[in-house]
This record gives C-alpha cells, sequence and structure tokens, in this order.
C-alpha cells in the first residue's frame, strides 16, 4: 500500500492521461529528431516535448502530489517556467550557427543576413553582384543538407 | 524604494521562487528576499532599463492566445510527424518577418512564444533592419504567417509594454 493507492480512479485517469500524452508527444518528437530530414527541420520536432510534452507530464505529478500531500503544489510551475524561458536561448544558438555554417558554405539555399539583403537590393539597380541580386528573399523548401 | 528596488517584478518573482522551492519559514523569507533585492540592484547595474509593463490585461490575454495556440500547434505538428509530413507533401520554408517591437523584454517574450508553439523556430532578429528570419515547419502561405504574427501577438505585445 503506497501513497498513490490512495488516489481516487477518476483521478487516476486523469492523472494517466496526461502522463501518457506527455510522453506520447515526447516520443513523437524524439522520432521526428531522427527521422527529418533537414537541419532546419528537426530544429522542429523537440519543441513538442518541450512544450506540451513537459507540460502534460508536469501537469501529472502536480494532481498526483496536490493529492496525496493535500496541499497544492505548485513546484511544477517553476519547472515549467524555467523550460519555457530557457529553450528559446539554446534553439537561437543551434539556429544561428547552421545559418552561419550554411551562408558561409554558400549555395543559395538560406536567405542571406539582412545586412547583405539590403545591400543585394540596392545592387539590384546596379547590377554590381549579380550572385546576392538573385538570391531570392525567401525560398521554398530548402534542400540544406541530409 | 526606487533605488532599493529597481526591478520590482524581478524581486517579486524571485521571493515567490525561493518560498516554493523551500518550504515557507520567516528565515528563508528572509533570505530569500536578501538574495532577491541584491539580484535586483546587480541586475540594475547590467540592464538600468525597467521593463514598464503598460496594461496587465493585455498581457493575460497574450497568455491565453498562447496557450490555445501551443495546444493547437503540438496538435497540428504531431498529426504531421504521424502521417509523415501529409506522405511528403509538406514544405518548410523561411520567411523574413518585418517587426515593429523593438524594446528587449516584449522581443524576448515574442521568442519565447514562437519557440514554445512548435512549427515555428525563431532564427534570427536583425536589431538595424528590424526584422526577424522565422522558420516554419509547415508553409502553406507566407502572407498569412507575417499577419499572423503582426495581428496575434504583436499587436498585444505592443499593447502591454509601453
Amino acid at each position: 500500500m503506497t501513497a498513490l493507492d490512495s488516489l481516487p480512479p477518476w483521478l487516476m485517469a486523469l492523472v494517466a492521461f496526461f502522463l501518457v500524452l506527455g510522453s506520447t508527444l515526447t516520443l513523437l518528437g524524439a522520432f521526428g529528431l531522427i527521422h527529418l530530414k533537414s537541419f532546419y527541420d528537426r530544429i522542429h520536432a523537440p519543441t513538442l516535448g518541450t512544450s506540451w510534452g513537459t507540460a502534460a507530464i508536469l501537469l501529472a505529478s502536480l494532481l498526483t502530489w496536490s493529492w496525496v500531500q493535500d496541499r497544492v503544489f505548485v513546484h511544477e510551475l517553476v519547472i515549467g517556467i524555467c523550460v519555457m524561458v530557457t529553450t528559446p536561448v539554446t534553439l537561437m544558438f543551434l539556429g544561428r550557427a547552421a545559418l552561419h555554417r550554411d551562408r558561409a558554405e554558400g549555395g543559395g539555399a538560406v536567405p542571406p543576413a539582412a545586412a547583405a539583403r539590403s545591400s543585394a537590393d540596392e545592387s539590384m539597380s546596379s547590377d554590381s553582384d549579380p550572385k546576392a541580386a538573385t538570391l531570392p528573399t525567401t525560398l521554398g523548401s530548402e534542400k540544406v543538407r541530409p | 524604494m526606487r533605488r532599493l528596488l529597481p526591478h520590482p517584478l524581478l524581486t517579486a518573482a524571485l521571493i515567490l521562487m525561493w518560498l516554493l522551492l523551500t518550504r515557507f519559514s520567516l528565515g528563508h523569507l528572509v533570505l530569500g528576499s536578501a538574495i532577491a533585492v541584491l539580484a535586483g540592484l546587480s541586475l540594475a547595474r547590467i540592464e538600468p532599463e525597467t521593463p514598464r509593463i503598460r496594461s496587465w490585461s493585455a498581457l493575460f490575454r497574450l497568455v491565453a492566445i498562447v496557450s490555445v495556440d501551443i495546444v493547437r500547434s503540438n496538435w497540428a505538428v504531431a498529426q504531421l510527424m504521424l502521417t509523415n509530413g501529409r506522405h511528403g507533401a509538406r514544405t518548410s520554408a523561411f520567411v523574413v518577418i518585418p517587426l515593429r517591437l523593438r524594446d528587449p523584454v516584449p522581443l524576448a517574450l515574442l521568442a519565447i512564444i514562437l519557440t514554445a508553439t512548435p512549427g515555428t523556430a525563431w532564427l534570427e532578429h536583425d536589431r538595424e533592419a528590424g526584422t526577424l528570419l522565422l522558420h516554419v515547419f509547415d508553409m502553406i502561405d507566407e502572407e498569412e504567417w507575417r499577419v499572423l504574427i503582426r495581428d496575434r501577438y504583436e499587436a498585444l505585445l505592443m499593447e502591454a509594454f509601453a
């Protein structure tokens, strides 16, 4: 007989639902990470795990412990906020590193930096740099690297 | 008051977090408050500009909208993963989005929003040009994304922050 056995069935069902939902989303994200082809696609996959994946698992934990300890537990809120606030930092680092590498290698699969973009617009009229001028500002499906 | 608490919101949030992570007692309240005040003072040295929240209601509306959007886009991206990107028909693309926001705090909030909603990834923000390079996982209409970010998030952020 553990403390968990004192949970009423309806709460157990709710907790189980959130746990399964959260872990399924995280699994899908992990699957996407190995399955998707380009780096910029792969960057999207783990956000499933960091948004509702985390939120659902934290919700399950919050419900369980609030019942067992008989008071409202909001520790999970701190975890959730910390995950939400820190994810963009990592993502921006990775994204910008990839952009920098792809721009340095060239190939035109990624849009040029904003500074280069405005100079490309200017050179459009003078045709001094035909390569920069032909680079479109936005692109359709990029073929970056496998 | 202003001199002791240059960042009152940050100080309050830190005290709250300290009390949440420890068991509430007078000793922890004193210790947590001391650390929070010190943190506020040191941040004032690095970042003298205090973000001013003009409209709390706009901020709460934004939180509500974003919570719904996170659920919706989670569902959309999860479905795309399961169907293998509508059986290969999905295309991802870069979008350049002109932003009216200039202050670092609302920009940071926008970055959190766009990262927390699966399907959009904030890649690069150019401060001089005021443009954001966004990568969209499932691109259907480019203009739609510009309008969405401008009207759904940016407008509320501009309303919330002075």
